[in-house]
């Protein structure tokens, strides 16, 4: 005889008992010892079938292939550049994936990306190690100029960018910014002015505050046309 | 003179009164706050960031790192000078040997985990408080932990067996032992076991078994302080 232990969309903690039997199964963020499957992480319960899994709440953002992330030069090395993905582990830009230019050997890498630049790139690769390579060969990657960074919980990313980019469409829409969500939490938020700029970053803050509300795009279409 | 009674009117198993808090720290990863009668603990969690010295990194898994220490006036004797000492680091290091066999950094090879542990306050039982804070703060800062860990402090004081010592408890002028114990939730095991003092193998077997109850009175409150930060709604 198989049963959840817990309610759909409860916060569980470490170490909490979710299911009891083997009709379920382990998904993210769950592990399973003996007949029960317990949390391995605080987070959101939910059940899809027969799989238990856990949503975070909290925690640092992981790598993944194809991500698209903002980070910044950290370094200029032989053949390319050291990118801080704002995680415990660096990215390598190599020369051959930074432009679709052919970037010759003598040329001054530091003319192209200098140290504290930012850019708008995507993860090509992660290993177990976790060393990431990233293209900016892609439609839309660049350096970025001008504008304001600022960094959100990695967790909160998929509520800013919303169900087909309804929420950020809002944003941009009412605030005539220009804004780029990376999946590492940074956010590019460039506009005529700095006043709108500020909006921008407001009402991305209180997404982050209230994520879990209901009607959030409606509540920041208010706010912003305030 | 025997102890019959205790000296803050307390039951031999009742734990002072004790207050939870997750997230009182925003700019850190995650943190928390453990009041336990006048003993208080505020631990802040940063990580998995990378790891310097480079010389200390483990490319296999993350290193979990804490950092104890009381504030200068905290105790109610001389002033602490700021900084490790002696009985910091060696409680630094227990401490992450008591939260380590929960905590599962094999995804963050080459990184660490840092706590902070400061104590605002003390009234005897700060390793404890600083472990149940620790274990708060890492679970809110989302780091992979497959338990938790709750911590209290258990003992003998003068042919009674004890939770939970006050200073004056600990100083009381008779044989008394203080056995500091970190527990896991799941499987009940000790991650923490030390003592200071004197005790008959039929008394410590008594204290463990309070200690039992006692971590789990520890873990309810743990639970509701994460749930209430989390709690959407």
């Amino acid at each position: 005889m198989s049963n959840i232990t817990v309610q759909e969309r409860d916060v569980v903690i470490p170490g909490q008992v979710l299911a009891e039997g083997l009709d379920y199964l382990p998904g993210d963020n769950t592990y399973r010892q003996d007949d029960k499957i317990y949390a391995r992480a605080l987070g959101l319960f939910s059940l899809s079938g027969r799989v238990a899994k856990v949503t975070a709440l909290s925690g640092p953002y992981v790598p993944k292939t194809g991500d698209k992330i903002i980070g910044q030069v950290q370094d200029i090395l032989m053949s390319g550049w050291r990118i801080s993905t704002g995680t415990a582990y660096t990215a390598m830009l190599n020369v051959k994936d930074a432009s679709a230019r052919f970037i010759r050997v003598t040329e001054d890498l530091s003319k192209i990306l200098a140290i504290g630049d930012f850019v708008i790139v995507v993860i090509t690769k992660v290993t177990s190690q976790n060393l990431i390579d990233l293209t900016m060969k892609e439609p839309g990657l660049r350096k970025i100029n001008g504008g304001r960074i600022i960094q959100i919980s990695s967790q909160k990313v998929p509520r800013v960018i919303g169900k087909k980019a309804s929420m950020i469409s809002v944003i941009k829409e009412k605030t005539g910014c220009e804004v780029t969500v990376g999946q590492n939490g940074y956010v590019w938020i460039k506009g005529d002015s700095p006043e709108n700029e500020c909006r921008a970053e407001q009402a991305i803050r209180l997404i982050e505050a209230k994520s879990h509300e209901e009607g959030l795009t409606d509540k920041i279409q208010q706010f912003l046309s305030k | 003179m025997a102890y019959t009674k205790r000296m803050d009117g307390r039951a031999v198993d009742e734990l002072r009164p004790i207050e939870v808090k997750a997230g009182v720290i925003p700019n850190a990863d995650g943190s928390a706050s453990f009041k336990i009668g006048k003993t208080w603990a505020i631990a802040a969690v940063y990580g998995p960031r990378e790891m310097f010295p480079r010389f200390l990194q483990d490319p296999t898994q993350g290193i979990l790192r804490c950092h104890y220490a009381m504030m200068p006036f905290s105790g109610s004797g001389e002033r602490i000078r700021p900084g490790t000492s002696r009985r910091s680091q060696e409680i630094s290091m227990v401490m992450e040997k008591a939260l380590r066999p929960v905590v599962d950094l094999s995804a963050f090879p080459n990184a660490v985990v840092d706590i902070f542990i400061q104590l605002p306050q003390t009234d005897a039982g700060t390793r404890c408080a600083a472990i149940s804070a620790a274990a708060v703060a890492l679970a809110a800062a989302g780091i992979p932990m497959t338990d938790m860990i709750s911590s209290v402090a258990v003992g003998q004081v003068d042919g009674m067996v004890v939770a939970d010592l006050t200073y004056n408890e600990e100083a009381y002028d008779g044989p008394v032992s203080d056995i500091p114990i970190a527990m896991t939730h799941i499987s009940k095991e000790f991650t923490l076991l030390q003592m200071d003092g004197e005790i008959s193998r039929d008394d410590l077997l008594k204290a463990l078994e309070i200690a039992k109850s006692a971590t789990e009175k520890v873990y309810e409150l743990q639970m509701k302080a994460l749930q209430e930060r989390f709690k959407k709604e």
